[in-house]
């Protein structure tokens, strides 16, 4: 085939891209948020129409000070890495799935990537429960809807004791996975939905108007 | 054959310069209405006196494409493509497709999803 070298694309790096329809408009995003190591990018792989891809963003004037930041308050810049996959939903939706490390100093991937997403799913390792306490006290605190599903690698303590230990209320769905699996991974992602579907926020302010 | 190829450094090595050239030394873009899953399309070819970086997202945005997988494909943080897509948002060589918040508010329950976008990300998770 002497003839194709010349089809080859430019400039853009060749990742085997696979474009949208052309008639997507609406992006929405749901994150999976947990510890390194807990499977987010196993995740997001398995439910994923495209190789996810990994990108990075560096925390902009904008966002150091809006939270909590004081860890890094002597650090000149912070850099974050993600990962993303995405579900076409229908000819103009296109659900973005995000992992993303939960980490106090990675948050403000929050601020200037995540608002706006439909909900969150927090990841968790038995092993390492207390890695999700600072994900889900601010999911709580942004008012985020988010499900909590647990990472099954082996054996480990039943899901009263799981959801015991992260002191979760009780409205919080919170599910076993195995995020290797593409079926599983849906049904954390169907388990959201339907709770996103019900979710009132809570009314922080109960005063009538009249 | 052991001459130092130039520009073939990871990103992380050669950051803050390289970052600072691509976007001319401004900061931020401060543009709240870019979000990271706006959809852009480009509305023109590339010019020949372009910037490499122009360029190449005009070459990406054949069809439409979130502003967080240009920053993958492009090997550039998301706030930098961000800075970079406003310049050619500013001449009209892409356009953008922005998010629909998906919440309608209601005076009596308060804000709540769209039931038709919930029940169609549904349908489709469903058929994975």
């Amino acid at each position: 085939m002497p003839s194709n070298a010349s089809d080859a694309p430019a400039a853009a790096p060749a990742t085997g891209r696979f474009p949208l329809a052309s008639t997507a408009s609406n992006a929405l995003k749901i994150v999976i948020v947990g510890g390194f190591g807990v499977g987010k990018t196993t995740m997001v792989g398995s439910v994923s129409e495209m190789r996810p891809l990994s990108t990075e963003e560096v925390m902009t004037q904008a966002s150091a000070g809006v939270d909590d930041l004081s860890a890094v308050r002597d650090k000149r810049t912070t850099t974050a890495a993600f990962d993303f996959g995405r579900i076409t939903v229908d000819a103009t939706r296109v659900l973005y799935l995000f992992g993303a490390p939960g980490q106090k100093r990675f948050w403000f991937l929050w601020e200037q990537l995540f608002t706006g997403s439909l909900g969150a799913v927090v990841l968790v390792d038995t092993n390492r429960v207390e890695e999700s306490w600072y994900a889900i006290d601010r999911l709580e605190h942004h008012r985020t809807p988010f499900v909590v599903a647990v990472n099954r690698f082996g054996p480990g303590p039943n899901l009263d004791a799981v959801r015991t230990a992260l002191d979760l209320s009780d409205d919080v769905p919170l599910l076993e996975c195995d995020a290797r699996r593409r079926e599983s991974s849906r049904d954390v992602l169907i388990a959201l939905v339907h709770h996103l579907a019900r979710y009132r926020p809570p009314t922080s302010a109960p005063e009538m108007s009249s | 054959m052991n001459t130092r190829p130039l520009n073939s450094e990871p990103l992380e090595a050669e950051a803050p310069d390289r970052l600072y050239t691509v976007t001319g030394g401004r900061g931020d873009a401060e543009d709240p209405a870019l979000d990271s899953v706006s959809l852009v399309v480009a509305e023109s070819d590339p010019g020949p006196d372009m910037q490499s970086e122009h360029a190449d997202i005009l070459r990406l945005c054949v069809h439409p494409i979130a502003v967080v997988e240009i920053s993958a494909e492009l090997r550039l943080p998301v706030s930098v493509v961000r800075i970079l897509l406003t310049d050619l948002l500013d001449t009209g060589a892409v356009t953008a497709r922005h998010p629909v918040p998906s919440t309608t508010s209601s005076p009596r329950k308060g804000p709540r999803h769209d039931p038709d976008t919930l029940k169609q990300v549904l349908l489709a998770l469903q058929r994975l």
